[in-house]
């Protein structure tokens, strides 16, 4: 077959790149060959694929620092990728790029079991955290659904959730310190071991900054200790809006639960399919209210959350009997997007936040509007933080059904956004929201982030295009600014 | 469920906002510094600045609240004691628990310098708390950053950034906070023990699951609260087996205010940041140990640079927190390279350095 010149150009620019890289890393730390570059297209957001120019696999700070110098120099832009189970396409190369791979971080460096706190690599998975302190009695709170296989340093550049945040907090509540490698090749410490640092909250502004800030290298978290009692309540609900209020009733009560998660009832029958957990299927809407502490507590508010599910109408409550069915109760609501996938040849994953009154607006609209696109769509939620995942169901091999996908889950977030909620809650803007951005912010906020970036990296070659979009690209998208349903300013420059 | 309680006279583009963004375009304009205060009973913190004062005190009231989600909205200029006061007819509370320091104390006072209370180590600190906020930047533009949900991640946060940056990056205007229950029961129990004892004990606890929810030593007496359901503070008490006091919630509110004794005289006070189980620090002088030995008054004769070596070789930070010179670096220096990073997102806030100038580094 023919090679066109730009591939045989390409070609050279790999070639000539990679063996730029081997002055500092070993020859299998490069990797140049097309064939080899492969598994690197893409993160959890498969339907975005790019080649990258060239992958490196550093394993040491120093070999980190020599890479971000050189590209530095040459002006090539470096997108950095952890385990690469981002859901936004916040690791989705750059052809003209160099992709980082922080895979060979995987090391935890110390525990430090009297302060409570951890020094870990970033390519350190999340579960292993807890695996390696669960002995002395501790875990690292933030359970994000991945947590088998995400990597801390990809938690902290997304700053991730999970099941358990309305209570222990996301990543950016439960890590003290980072080691960063700037743009130029610099190492710097941002956070402390103590419990503030001085100067700005620099801490706070690398959370969630999507590898546009600076290339993570080393993380303290925060360990807690494991809570000596949880017991879990399942509540039926024949109605979505009803289960959605008892939501706000168990918060009313002055009880935060340390988990407290709701399925619709597509969700519910899909999961219990795969997980056979016991669910009931007739219902609307099953909750799941987790309480956690000591046993004292735990009895307290157990008495208290029936009670309350109870007035808010349940139709039927169960309490896990032991941990064993505990664990079984979780399984179905930790496997939902597997069980998802069993429904449908594809899903989509949505990530919009709301406030919690809305939940049964919100979910009443999103139930129409799959009705529009003729989609399928199964709901799983962080209920007691408003943080929605609805899963659109459909085939990519039917044509126009993924581009009328996505189009639906913009709607959604759209929609979130005029109900005074965000865009994405925990899993990013990446390349799958930026358009999105152009209707959370305007014109002047969009153009403070750019200046932010800037302050770090004035060329632009951390994960450039990414997460926040530029003003032309918001003008192409004719997206107008919407905030919590007020009506556009009719005095807004379109951009 | 309660109703929230709006004021509409208050809402997004009202003309405070639009003055305010005049005056310092204005002031941009014309590169005239601003002194930027709310009730200014924190005039004593952080670096001498000069500037024109830019009274922010008109610009109060709760936005909105609901108590169900956990979130309240307020304007900067909001009194403490007031927002408090709201929160606590809802049987809620700022779960970081801000030291006031005067009757006059704003939240966006308490957000700019980010202090935190005796809760912090136990329930998170300020920017722990904060979800959102509305700044004006040294472009006199109104931006809106984060919002009012518990979980967001559109855009860099922020909201979180001007949290402790003593109002050198803008002017706070509006800020959500995410608000916790009033726990229903509160106590305290006492031990007499030394200071290393103290130390190591705290943080033992502090890795079990008792709900600790402050923690204070001086002069050889260690006061720990702990917080929860009824059965649970009983249950804790049983566990922590220490002298159960009957005036503990005017002792941690004396802790807090910094009304305790240790803070009584004019001797200039320094706050020690360390990790929290960092044996006793080889200074002498008066000591009070908050935050399970994460936070350190200290009193002393020692020379600046001696007890800066010694806090930074513990990991940790000093600030000249009270008294001292005002016109010399009372926040630990930072490393060149990290103060090239401040340098430059003083830069990308404020390129005219309008805001606070020097307040909280001389070259900010």
């Amino acid at each position: 077959m023919a090679r066109t010149a730009e591939q045989a150009q390409a070609d050279n620019g790999r070639r000539a790149l990679g063996r730029a890289l081997r002055q500092w890393l070993s020859d299998d730390a490069v990797l140049d060959q097309t064939e080899q570059l492969r598994p690197y297209e893409c993160d959890g957001l498969s339907a975005y694929r790019r080649l990258p120019l060239v992958v490196a696999l550093p394993d040491t700070v120093e070999q980190v620092q020599a890479v971000m110098r050189y590209c530095a120099s040459q002006r090539i832009p470096v997108v950095a990728r952890g385990a690469g189970t981002g859901l936004s396409g916040g690791a989705l190369p750059l052809e003209n790029g160099v992709l980082l791979s922080l895979a060979k971080f995987n090391r935890i460096l110390d525990i430090d079991v009297l302060n409570r706190t951890a020094r870990v690599q970033p390519g350190v998975r999340n579960l292993a955290i807890s695996e390696a302190v669960s002995g002395s009695g501790f875990y690292y709170a933030p359970d994000p659904s991945s947590q088998i296989a995400c990597s801390i340093g990809g938690n902290v550049a997304e700053n991730a959730g999970g099941l358990h945040c309305l209570k222990y907090g996301l990543t950016v509540h439960n890590i003290l310190k980072l080691q960063v490698v700037t743009v130029e090749g610099d190492l710097v410490t941002i956070g402390a071991d103590s419990l503030d640092a001085p100067g700005y909250d620099l801490l706070a502004l690398m959370t969630g900054s999507e590898g546009m800030l600076g290339i993570i290298v080393e993380i303290t978290v925060r360990l807690l200790p494991k809570p000596v009692s949880a017991k879990l309540i399942m509540a039926s609900f024949d109605d979505i809006e009803q289960a959605g209020n008892a939501v706000g009733n168990i918060i009313a009560t002055g009880i935060i639960p340390g988990g407290l998660e709701m399925m619709d009832n597509l969700a519910t029958r899909a999961t219990e399919d795969f997980v056979h957990a016991g669910y009931d299927i007739d219902a609307a809407a099953i909750l799941f209210c987790e309480l956690d502490g000591t046993p004292e507590e735990v009895d307290d508010d157990i008495a208290r959350v029936k009670k309350v599910l109870e007035q808010s109408g349940c139709t039927d409550m169960r309490i896990a009997k032991d941990e064993q069915e505990r664990q079984l109760f979780w399984s179905g609501r930790k496997a939902a997007f597997p069980a998802a996938g069993r429904l449908s040849p594809d899903y989509y994953c949505i990530d919009g936040t709301i406030p919690r009154k809305k939940i049964g607006y919100v979910l009443t609209r999103i139930a129409e509007m799959g009705q529009e696109y003729g989609l399928r769509i199964a709901n799983v939620f962080h209920a007691g933080d408003g943080n929605l995942h609805p899963l659109i169901l459909y085939d990519g091999n039917q044509p126009g059904e993924l581009e009328r996908t996505e189009e639906l889950g913009g709607k959604i977030l759209e929609l979130s956004v005029e109900v005074g909620g965000t865009i994405t809650g925990e899993h990013g803007v990446g390349v799958e929201k930026i358009n999105q951005m152009c209707v959370q912010f305007d014109k002047s906020e969009l153009t403070q982030f750019h200046a932010l970036k800037a302050a770090f990296d004035p060329n632009n070659l951390l994960n450039p295009g990414k997460a926040v979009p530029t003003l032309s690209r918001c003008a192409e998208f004719g997206a107008m600014h919407v905030h919590k349903g007020e009506l556009k300013f009719p005095d807004l420059e379109r951009f | 469920m309660q109703a929230s309680r709006v004021q509409p006279a208050l809402n997004s583009d009202n003309n405070i906002d639009k003055q305010l963004c005049l005056v310092v375009k204005q002031a941009a304009a014309e590169s005239t510094p601003l002194r930027l205060q709310g009730g200014d009973t924190k005039a004593f913190y952080g670096r001498a600045s000069e500037g024109q004062p830019l009274d922010l005190r008109g610009h109060n009231g709760v936005v909105s609240y609901e108590p169900s989600e956990l979130v309240v909205t307020a304007r900067a200029g909001t009194l403490l004691v007031d927002l408090e006061s709201d929160l606590a007819d809802q049987g809620q509370m700022l779960g970081f628990e801000p030291p006031h320091f005067g009757d006059g104390a704003t939240l966006g006072g308490a957000i700019a310098c980010g202090f935190s209370g005796p809760r912090r180590p136990y329930a998170g600190s300020a920017r722990d708390f904060v979800l959102g906020a509305r700044i004006i930047n040294g472009h006199g533009e109104l931006l809106r950053f984060g919002g009012q949900v518990m979980k967001n991640v559109a855009g860099y946060d922020i909201s979180r950034l001007t949290v402790g940056a003593m109002g050198t990056l803008g002017v706070i205007v509006e800020v959500s906070v995410k608000v916790l229950p009033i726990p229903a029961r509160e106590a305290t129990v006492r031990f007499s023990m030394p200071a290393a004892q103290a130390i190591g004990q705290m943080n033992e606890w502090a890795g079990q699951p008792i709900p600790i929810s402050a923690t204070c030593y001086h002069d050889g007496t260690l006061d720990v609260r702990v917080s929860g359901s009824a059965k649970g503070v009983d249950a804790a008490i049983i566990k922590l087996d220490g002298e159960l006091i009957d005036e503990g919630a005017a002792f941690w509110h004396g802790v807090k205010e910094h009304r305790h004794s240790f803070f009584a005289d004019d001797q200039s006070q320094w706050r020690i940041s360390v990790p929290q189980a960092t044996p006793p620090l080889p200074l002498d002088g008066e000591w009070l140990i908050e935050w399970g030995g994460g936070q350190r008054w200290l009193k002393t004769d020692a020379p600046t640079d001696v007890i800066r070596k010694q806090v930074e070789a513990a990991g940790g930070h000093a600030t000249l927190f009270r008294g001292g010179d005002r016109s010399g670096e009372v926040f630990h220096s930072l490393p060149s390279g990290l103060f090239n990073l401040h340098r430059n997102l003083k830069n990308a806030f404020d390129p005219q350095r309008i805001f606070n100038p020097g307040r909280l580094y001389r070259d900010l």
